[in-house]
């Protein structure tokens, strides 16, 4: 579990999961991750918490504080 | 993306005085930096501080706006300077725990194991699973936090992330990486599967 190859993977895997590693890497990390079931469930752990930042819905500002931020900005008047 | 002809554009007129220019750039660029202000200061109020003060400080000195990086990221450097200089000032209670030193390599190192369970679209719409993951980004410290905002949530580019923090580009991939990992630590024993289920891939 605490092999040094897969310290070495985790150094890489965030390109790797970003599918931007270079090909040299891609393939020492796929090689690593076909033995090693440990890298496998944090790699494909870590895709899915990249992916659910980017599915994650927007806060957005209340209405409250734009009304605050253009009188702020003497801009009420042309508050839509 | 704004493009490149018509900010030029808007900032000549912003530089000129036009109040409807300062109302366009305010409605393009607010969301974002309302969105980094809160993830940066936990507190709505004090988020809605950091966005007036920066869209004040960014009018007042539209003449120091150098054209180098784009508006965006410039707009970005003011919120997170101001940011900062409030939870400074708001005293060392904070900044989080882990904020003096660097992380360590060794809680790069993973440590809950087990397999991610599929999440429904319509799961992300709960609040309960909102909240779960603002939390998380809450926790991270400080530097992590602000690379992972605006690189992931943001999508502000590698480069301009890193001249709105003031850090070298190698900085911030290292802080995303390890913003990351560890909010795949932190997140794990949210979404990994239950342990009867995840025991299948064990072959037993
Ligand atoms: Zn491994």
């Amino acid at each position: 579990m605490d092999h040094e190859s897969c310290r070495t993977l985790l150094e890489g895997v965030s390109l790797f999961a970003e599918g931007e590693a270079p090909p040299e890497l891609c393939a020492e990390i796929e090689r690593h991750m076909a033995g090693c079931e440990h890298c496998r469930i944090v790699v494909d752990s870590l895709r899915r918490t990249i992916d659910l930042y980017h599915r994650l819905p927007q806060p957005a500002m209340p209405e409250k504080a734009r009304e605050k931020l253009y009188k702020s900005l003497d801009l009420t008047e042309y508050m839509k | 993306m704004t493009d490149k002809a018509s900010e030029t554009g808007l900032l000549e007129r912003i530089r000129a005085g036009e109040k409807k220019a300062c109302v366009e750039c305010v409605e393009i660029h607010s969301p974002g930096i309302y969105r980094l202000a809160l993830r940066l200061m936990r507190q709505e109020a004090d988020a809605e501080e950091v966005v007036q003060e920066t869209f004040l400080s960014a009018f007042k000195g539209i003449d120091r706006f150098d054209g180098r990086s784009d508006l965006r990221t410039w707009l970005y450097r003011i919120a997170y300077n101001a940011a900062m200089m409030r939870l400074r000032r708001a005293g060392p209670e904070e900044v989080s725990v882990e904020e003096a030193a660097e992380p360590e390599e060794g809680a790069l190192i993973p440590r809950a194991l087990m397999a991610w369970k599929d999440l429904p679209e319509e799961e992300l719409e709960k609040a309960e699973v909102r909240e779960e993951l603002e939390r998380a980004i809450r926790d991270l410290p400080e530097k992590l936090r602000a690379v992972f905002v605006m690189r992931e949530l943001e999508h502000i580019p590698t480069d301009g992330t890193a001249s709105a923090l003031g850090i070298s580009e190698d900085v911030v991939k290292t802080r995303l990486h390890r913003a990351r990992l560890r909010l795949r630590e932190r997140l794990a024993p949210y979404f990994a599967l239950p342990a009867e289920e995840a025991g299948g891939n064990h072959g037993s």
